[in-house]
């Protein structure tokens, strides 16, 4: 290549060579590939290639004993048709979601912007609200079966304390789900501090601007809190989705699927199939299954977004 | 700043907004109040719970304050079963993980952030969409991996996938965070003779303590309460960790919650510490990166 045919302002007398690139750019790039490079083999090794194998296993009876034997679409028939336990684990984990998520994505988006105002000891404030979010697991499992405890726990005698009789939770079939729904608002932190993030980045002038309009506070949450928030809702609302999904720690802790298999969550039900019965192909139809269900309602969601979803100026240079 | 309609409202201030601004923030200060009750009683019981003599567990009415304070149930709750073992154990996997993700989250958030080459565009689109991927799908298959490595009953599972990325959210955060630092800085500090890695090491990294403080954050957090991962690849008692300790714990006395609720604490100290700690600088590191775009 001659200079003559280089674009305007590409730094004259560098050379094009590979790929078009002058040397400057290609030494940039081979940085750019060693600098990724771990996460690259991570990827290929821990997401692309269990991905293709998963999908193949999907189409197979195997335990790992035995070579994986070929069955079509078997395990995806059994899952559908002959599998009560799978269908009560979807069925648990679909009020989880449905209930659950819209109501923590309400209780964060109502905290975070009282956590947004400015009022005395708002540092304590923020920090006490993130607190449970610090420390998940099976101490906050247990925490939360003492909590909940019907007779003895700490929820109940508040109930009682204002004429309630509070249920027996995490004991009984009808209100187990419940008391996981009532733990999971406790720990919305991580949520509010998003949403929080999200509230700092709407200018104080608009505030103004709304009251002198004479709009109050209600108003403004809906008018323009809500509108100008719709972002971040929407990646809130597209990452919890994901996450209540795979809720799996408290249920195998706090109540291992029962009772009555009131709180067999999906994952739980799929870890128990595929490391506790050996099922592994089995099992990878189930993740496919929950791979497709989480794509499809991420993809609504998506798709949904344009009508409801409020960009502020045009998109942002990368 | 367009501060002078704001500067004259202050001047003239309707006097009845003014009231209203003030009923709004008494409102929110008592609503605040209440929740920090709501998020804090279940830590006191909790501590409360863990100082109690037996006998005072199951009263009813509860009671807050124990009637002494009984110690021993931390010494006796960590003894029945090797607990400080699993401290060691999990303390180990979380330093060492946590260690894996902020080095290569930040390094591979740095080389989408400031280094131009084909495909770039392409492939944080695919890092991104892994965020989206329910780890289920490639679970089976990775112990499959790990098994075939005869890494399973080892702490190598655990381990060794931090460094390889370190996590796409993490890495997101990283590149989100880089992006807000002005390019002159790597231009002036070329000219100084910088190579790519010493613009990372020496100019970036040192301006990044906001964003590494999160991720950090995170990998403790995370690890330290891992409980799938564990449960799964760690099969010999003497290479347990705290979360599946517990659980087993629970199994082995499920009423003894005076030494649950002092396992309980013990546990979720390290995290509240580091928390603590790193806390300014954590939120700060999530405000600034404006998960927006």
């Amino acid at each position: 290549m001659t200079e003559s045919v280089l674009p305007v302002g590409a730094a004259t007398g560098r050379r094009r060579g590979l790929l078009g690139m002058t040397r400057l750019e290609r030494g940039e790039a081979i940085w750019f590939y060693a600098l990724i490079s771990p996460w690259l083999i991570g990827f290929i090794a821990f997401s692309i290639g269990p991905i293709i194998s998963s999908l193949y296993l999907s189409f197979t009876r195997y335990d790992m004993a035995n070579p994986a034997v070929w069955i079509g679409l078997a395990n995806y028939e059994r899952m559908f048709t002959q599998d009560p336990l799978f269908l009560q684990s979807l069925k648990v984990t679909a009020i989880w979601v449905f209930g659950g998520l819209p109501l923590r994505l309400a209780v964060a988006l109502f905290f975070a912007v009282l956590l947004n105002q400015k009022v005395m000891g708002m540092g304590i404030f923020r920090t006490i609200f993130y607190l449970p979010s610090v420390v998940s697991g099976v101490a906050v499992a247990l925490l939360w079966m003492w909590l909940l405890q019907p007779q003895f726990g700490i929820l109940n005698f508040f109930l009682r304390s204002i004429g309630l009789e509070g249920p027996a939770w995490l004991s009984s079939p009808q209100w187990a789900l419940p008391g996981f729904i009532v733990m999971s608002l406790w720990s919305t932190g991580s949520t509010m501090i998003i949403f929080l993030a999200g509230l700092q980045g709407i200018p104080a002038e608009l505030y103004e601007a709304c009251s002198i309009d004479g709009a109050g506070k209600v108003r403004q949450f809906f008018a323009l809190t809500v509108p100008l928030i719709t972002p971040v809702i929407l990646f809130n609302l597209v990452m919890g989705i994901i996450h209540s999904f795979q809720v799996f720690t408290q249920a195998f802790v706090m109540t291992n699927g029962g009772p009555a298999n009131a709180t067999l969550f999906y994952v739980l039900y799929l870890y128990r199939t595929a490391f506790q019965y050996s099922q592994m192909g089995y099992a990878s139809a189930m993740a496919w299954v929950l791979f497709v269900i989480v794509l499809a309602l991420t993809l609504i969601v998506f798709r949904s977004s344009g009508r409801w979803v409020h960009y502020e100026g045009g998109v942002r240079g990368r | 700043m367009s501060s002078i309609p704001a500067v004259r409202l202050r001047l003239h201030p309707k006097l009845g907004a003014k009231a209203a601004d003030y009923v709004f923030r008494a409102f929110a200060f008592s609503v605040l109040i209440f929740g920090t009750i709501t998020m804090i009683v279940p830590f006191i019981w909790m501590l409360s719970t863990s100082l109690k003599d037996p006998s005072e567990i199951f009263l009813y009415p509860p009671r807050f304050i124990p009637s002494y304070i009984r110690w021993a149930n931390f010494s006796e709750a960590l003894t029945v079963l090797p607990f400080g073992n699993w401290f060691i154990n999990t303390t180990y996997i979380t330093v060492m993980g946590t260690l894996g993700q902020v080095l290569s989250a930040s390094i591979v958030g740095y080389a989408f952030a400031r280094l131009r080459a084909p495909g770039r565009d392409l492939l944080f689109v695919l890092l991104i969409s892994t965020m989206l991927l329910p780890e289920q799908v490639t679970m089976i298959p990775v112990f499959l991996i790990f098994k075939q490595l005869d890494w399973v009953d080892t702490w190598n599972p655990l381990i060794v996938p931090a460094f390889l990325g370190g996590g796409a959210f993490n890495v997101f955060l990283c590149r989100q965070f880089f992006m807000t630092l002005p390019l002159e800085l790597d231009d002036a500090a070329r000219i100084d003779g910088c190579g790519t890695l010493g613009i990372f090491f020496r100019i970036l990294l040192p301006l990044s303590k906001p964003v590494l403080a999160a991720v950090t954050v995170f990998g403790v957090v995370g690890r330290w309460n891992d409980f799938l991962h564990p449960v799964i690849y760690l099969h010999t008692q003497a290479k347990y960790v705290v979360s599946i300790g517990l659980r087993l714990f629970r199994d082995y006395d499920a009423t003894s919650w005076h030494w649950l609720m002092a396992a309980a604490v013990v546990t979720m100290l390290p995290c509240l510490i580091v928390f603590f700690f790193a806390q300014k600088l954590f939120v700060q590191g999530i405000a600034t990166t404006g998960i927006k775009g």
